[in-house]
């Protein structure tokens, strides 16, 4: 009779014990691997205008690259750190004007191309912004990876905070969500200020179709 | 002579379902190259199936239908029939393939 | 009394289904419509011309030996094409590494022939070369069709390699900082009207594993896995991977592994 209690005791305490290691060992960063950075570094070469340092890793890159430790309660503190570290490069528009036109905005909002290996360096960069969200409700070819924008000025408000926040958003979505999957448009000159300020239009501009 | 053609034909109650698979690329003449050239045309022109070497489908493409074409008609024929298929284009090539009816 | 009632519920069904934005109307008979025209085209893929024509260059010679592919080993042994794509990618004892379909090909195209690989690999896709290649893919994915993908990571190097692909995976580069993960690792997700497989699910992964090589009716070019891996990267704005790299290969095995169970339907038909 004991020796069946001892056992149970045993396997209750082996499976508590296995379960938190399992869960702390979920939860630590992903170690440097050598052999996988030298795959990484002979897998790739550099064409037209996509160059071998795309593949070096900035922090925010590295931080997500590891989604276990970078959604769990360990990684809170780095998380913060790596919004303040994209909040602090987000230079506010050079003449001070926040509001483009709205009729640019959508073009650049529809365009998806550039700065791939085959678009020429001078060739204009989309936004890509219908990729992942709905904005203009009359356009129904649009994706569900980010949230829907249509209504955005309607439901928020024509505010300086909200005209900033959108602002900040667009350029380093990354200051507010650590990993969000939202390209770094201003922060890697994906898109230069006119074109920002033509999609803030497109969002914050009460004559623009998202907020009619 | 062109790529092979995929023909398959099936009968069934009476009525022969024939597939047609051909490899072309039907350039409409309209689009242009990465240079900013127009691509010339090149097309189909006419399509000929016969069963038995008597006509049973006659077709004008054209700049209109699509690369690689895919053909699918019926007939009312029976099982052993020969199918002959045979394209011409505007480039005077041309291509014939046979396939029995299953 | 009854009738009243019920005729007020009719109506009010009918308004609520009214009320309906026509937006999502619209999008939902959008992606209805896309499922039914390929129901539709699904029938006459024209991998089957490709399929034919690798058939031909597998049974004919070629390279400097002037000799055939018949005796190539693609893991179920020297000359077995059938179903051996759905165990690919696998490791190999004569090469000492982890080789996709490709890669595979390559290395029979150089023993058994006597051709150059750094040919092949420097080969832009659907030129050249190239062209051979994807013949002879989309007849030997076909002698896979309906079997079960069944990989296995039986071996130490191709756990490392299934592992090295799942990190490969998840790892973000270029400038807008997209991996792999960024699009296919969540469910329900789609960018502009094309769905996305969650590819870190069997589920997804079947999906998208089991359903390329496939013919791509927008291009007019069949495409190999090697050149779906390649223009993800090209979208992804990351620099260009070799073909037959490492990298490819490894987030091959992860994705075939995850999609284990789930059903070959190669040579895929897609948009």
């Amino acid at each position: 009779m004991k020796k069946t209690n001892i056992k149970k005791l045993l396997a209750i305490t082996g499976f508590i014990l296995a379960s938190s290691l399992i869960n702390n060992s979920a939860v630590a960063q992903q170690k440097n691997d050598p052999k996988f950075n030298k795959m990484i570094q002979d897998s790739f070469r550099a064409e037209g205008i996509a160059g071998l340092d795309r593949i070096d890793q900035d922090a925010t890159q590295k931080f997500c690259s590891d989604t276990q430790f970078a959604n769990s309660k360990k990684g809170e503190a780095m998380r913060v750190k790596i919004q303040k570290i994209n909040m602090d490069t987000i230079k506010q528009p050079s003449d001070g004007k926040y509001i483009g036109d709205w009729k640019t905005g959508e073009s650049v909002a529809q365009s998806g191309r550039g700065a791939t290996w085959t678009d020429k360096a001078d060739a204009a960069v989309g936004g890509g912004c219908y990729n992942c969200h709905q904005i203009d409700p009359k356009e129904i070819s649009h994706g569900n990876i980010g949230p829907s924008l249509s209504g955005y000025g309607k439901l928020r408000g024509y505010s300086q905070e909200i005209i900033t926040y959108t602002w900040n958003r667009i350029n380093n979505s990354k200051a507010y969500n650590a990993c969000s999957n939202m390209p770094r448009f201003g922060h890697f000159k994906l898109l230069n200020e006119k074109q920002m300020q033509d999609v803030m239009a497109l969002l914050l501009d009460p004559e623009s179709p998202v907020n009619k | 002579m062109a790529d092979p053609m995929r023909v398959r034909a099936a009968e069934n109650g009476g009525t022969v379902d024939v597939k047609i698979l051909m490899k072309h690329d039907m350039e409409s003449g309209q689009r242009k190259d990465a240079a900013g050239k127009t691509i010339p045309q090149w097309f189909i022109s006419t399509i000929n199936v016969k069963a038995n070497g008597k006509d049973v489908f006659n077709g004008q493409f054209g700049p209109a239908v699509s690369k690689d074409p895919f053909l699918n008609f019926k007939y009312k024929g029976a099982k052993g029939d020969k199918i002959t298929v045979t394209w011409n284009d505007n480039k005077a090539d041309k291509r014939t393939d046979e396939a029995t009816v299953s | 009394m009854q009738r009243k009632l019920t005729l007020g519920l009719a109506t009010s069904l009918v308004a609520t289904l009214l009320t309906m934005t026509s937006s999502v109307f619209a999008q939902k008979s959008a992606t209805d419509d896309i499922a039914k025209y390929r129901e539709m085209i699904a029938d006459g893929n024209p991998s089957e011309l490709y399929e034919a024509a690798g058939e031909d260059l597998w049974k004919k010679p070629a390279g400097p030996k002037n000799a055939t592919l018949e005796k190539c080993d693609l893991g179920l042994g020297a000359g077995v094409v059938k179903g051996a794509a759905a165990q690919l990618p696998r490791y190999f004892k004569d090469t000492n590494k982890v080789q996709d379909l490709e890669s595979r090909l390559m290395t029979c195209m150089q023993v058994l022939q006597g051709r150059d690989p750094q040919e092949m690999i420097d080969a832009p896709f659907q030129k050249g070369p190239k062209k051979d290649m994807e013949a002879i893919v989309a007849y030997v994915v076909t002698l896979s069709k309906g079997d079960k993908i069944k990989v296995s990571t039986a071996h130490p190097k191709e756990k490392e390699m299934y592992d090295l692909g799942k990190r490969a995976f998840f790892f973000q580069g270029g400038p807008m900082d997209f991996s792999c993960a960024s699009c296919h690792a969540e469910n329900g997700k789609r960018i502009r009207l094309q769905d996305l497989p969650n590819i870190t699910e069997q589920k997804g992964a079947a999906m998208g594993w089991g359903y390329w090589p496939a013919y791509r009716v927008s291009s007019g070019q069949f495409w190999t896995m090697q050149q779906r891996l390649n223009d993800c990267y090209r979208q992804q704005r990351f620099p260009f991977p070799i073909y037959g790299s490492d990298v490819t290969i490894a987030l091959s095995m992860y994705m075939a592994k995850t999609a284990n169970g789930g059903t070959v339907e190669t040579p895929g038909l897609k948009r």
